[in-house]
């Protein structure tokens, strides 16, 4: 946050890598790519690549643990030791542990946990490669892995982030503009509802400029979806035609 | 999880909430009452300890001298640890920290750290080898609901109270001398916590309240009435507009709460 010297955006608006401030960056998605998991999907937005796994519904292991009336979800964010600049230590920081419960409690109201008393779904997310913002490509990721396990759920979850830097508000926030910027905002968002499931933010905003990030997070959410909905359809659609 | 005290009293918490009013008798944006002592740990550099309701949380304050991180190597480092000792609440266990208390540990840090109330510029000893460490230790006595706007409070009041001793250099060693100075606090975070119960937000949550909410949502508030740290918990949602109004609420809130206080 110290690091004033660096320009974030130029005299023509635009950011470190030529978007505009309300720009996206590129995004791939794909579903289904894990053969051991009941559902899989892998995400790259910008350069973040991200693996997102389920397992279950399973019997809960210890069995103690098992609600009567609904499903336990468990939830591991994980970076990669090779995933960003200085090695990370492989062993789980306390800034995973806290994204973990963060990203189950950004996934878990779009899941029907009642269809599935006594049973357990585990989610895995592995970043492989961080740049920003991994923390909505992996609710992004995970709950398309959830869909593609066939878990019933009420809409995918969605999640982008908004920040300010250099006095403006922008969408979809890279690794230097985290660092260096003076706000971050990560939203994750269940489009057919329209409600927020996750909001973290930190920096320091005004009510306005708070509510505009917010919004402006929901837009880019909303294009995200498309694209998840596509990734989607591509898995599936192609098994079909591979059938007849 | 559920009591099953409070499911018996779930059905009346909700339909008094829907009404405007509360089972303890609160308005939907009050707090409960606030009790505040500092300096009761002589052995810490600073403490505090706050009663909210029957919510206690104690929060000591330690100072180390150690290295600075190499992106901010002007700059004194602050560390939050949170601990929900076993003895405030029949769900604390002992162990290393669970989710929760990292959580709460990261919340309270974050609102200090992003509404720079400390000037850690004026905690570098030597630039880029020594600075001071700011230790503050979170810990939960009585858990009766609310404990992060509690220790925020808490971890708050131990910094204000916070005496460093007095040093000099003297062939690149700290030596200390006698005297004490006040550590540099500038700006007052405040967090504001709400709970959603049958889609109506109220500050404060007691135990009960917490145990049947949906989800929640605190919003830390600096003395300009800036955001500076938002998180959501729980495993519910918010809609849009219940987020704004909850941070226009939060940010009356924390300024009736520093006035109280007289931060």
């Amino acid at each position: 946050m110290s690091q004033k010297t660096e320009k974030l955006i130029d005299k023509k608006g635009l950011r470190l890598d030529g978007r505009k401030p309300d720009e996206l960056r590129p995004i791939k998605i794909e579903v289904g790519i894990l053969s051991n998991a009941d559902g899989s999907a892998y995400i790259e937005q910008g350069k973040n690549k991200i693996l997102a796994a389920v397992y279950g519904p399973k019997e809960l292991h210890p069995k103690h643990m098992a609600l009567p009336d609904r499903m336990v979800l468990r939830c591991r964010y994980h970076m990669a030791p090779f995933s960003v600049q200085e090695r990370k230590s492989p062993a789980p920081s306390r800034r995973e542990i806290e994204l973990s419960k963060v990203i189950r409690e950004a996934i878990e109201p779009a899941i029907f946990v009642e269809y599935y008393p006594r049973t357990a779904i585990d989610v895995f997310v592995e970043v492989l490669q961080a740049d920003g913002s991994t923390r909505c490509a992996s609710i992004t990721a995970a709950s398309l892995a959830l869909a593609d396990a066939g878990i019933p759920m009420r809409d995918l979850v969605v999640a982008c982030s908004a920040g300010k830097v250099d006095d403006t508000i922008v969408l979809d926030l890279m690794d230097t503009e985290d660092k260096v910027g003076s706000a971050d905002v990560p939203v994750a968002f269940m489009p057919n509802l329209g409600v927020v499931t996750l909001l973290q933010m930190d920096g320091i905003l005004t009510q306005e400029e708070f509510e505009n990030a917010i919004n402006l997070a929901i837009e880019g959410c909303k294009k995200i979806y498309t694209l998840q909905k596509e990734a989607l359809r591509a898995k599936y659609i192609s098994v079909k035609e591979v059938e007849e | 999880m559920s009591t099953i005290v409070v499911r018996v009293k779930q059905k009346q918490i909700a339909q008094l909430i829907d009404k405007g009013k509360r089972l303890d008798g609160r308005g939907l944006n009050d707090y409960r009452e606030i009790k505040i002592e500092q300096g009761i740990i002589e052995k810490a550099e600073g403490s505090a300890r706050v009663l909210l309701g029957k919510t206690e949380v104690m929060a000591g304050v330690k100072i180390e001298t150690g290295e600075p991180f190499p992106d901010t190597p002007n700059e004194g480092v602050l560390t939050v640890n949170a601990e929900l000792v076993p003895l405030a609440s029949p769900t604390f266990e002992p162990g290393p920290p669970d989710e929760n208390s990292i959580e709460l540990a990261r919340v309270v840090d974050r609102g200090i750290r992003e509404s720079k109330a400390i000037d850690t510029e004026k905690l570098c000893i030597e630039p880029g080898k020594k600075v001071f460490v700011v230790f503050v230790d979170v810990y939960v006595l009585n858990h009766d609901g609310n404990l992060i706007d509690a220790s925020a409070l808490a971890a708050l009041a131990a910094l204000l109270n916070t005496k460093m001793t007095n040093y000099e250099i003297e062939d690149g060693e700290v030596k200390f001398k006698p005297g004490y100075t006040e550590l540099p606090v500038r700006k007052h975070p405040i967090a504001v916590t709400f709970a959603k119960i049958n889609d109506k937000l109220v500050v404060d949550p007691w135990l009960d309240e917490e145990q049947i909410m949906d989800a929640r949502i605190t919003i830390t508030v600096d003395d300009d009435g800036n955001i500076c740290a938002v998180q959501k918990g729980g495993s519910g949602y918010f809609t849009p507009k219940q987020i704004f109004d909850a941070a226009q609420i939060a940010r009356e809130k924390a300024d009736e709460l520093r006035k109280k206080l007289g931060w």
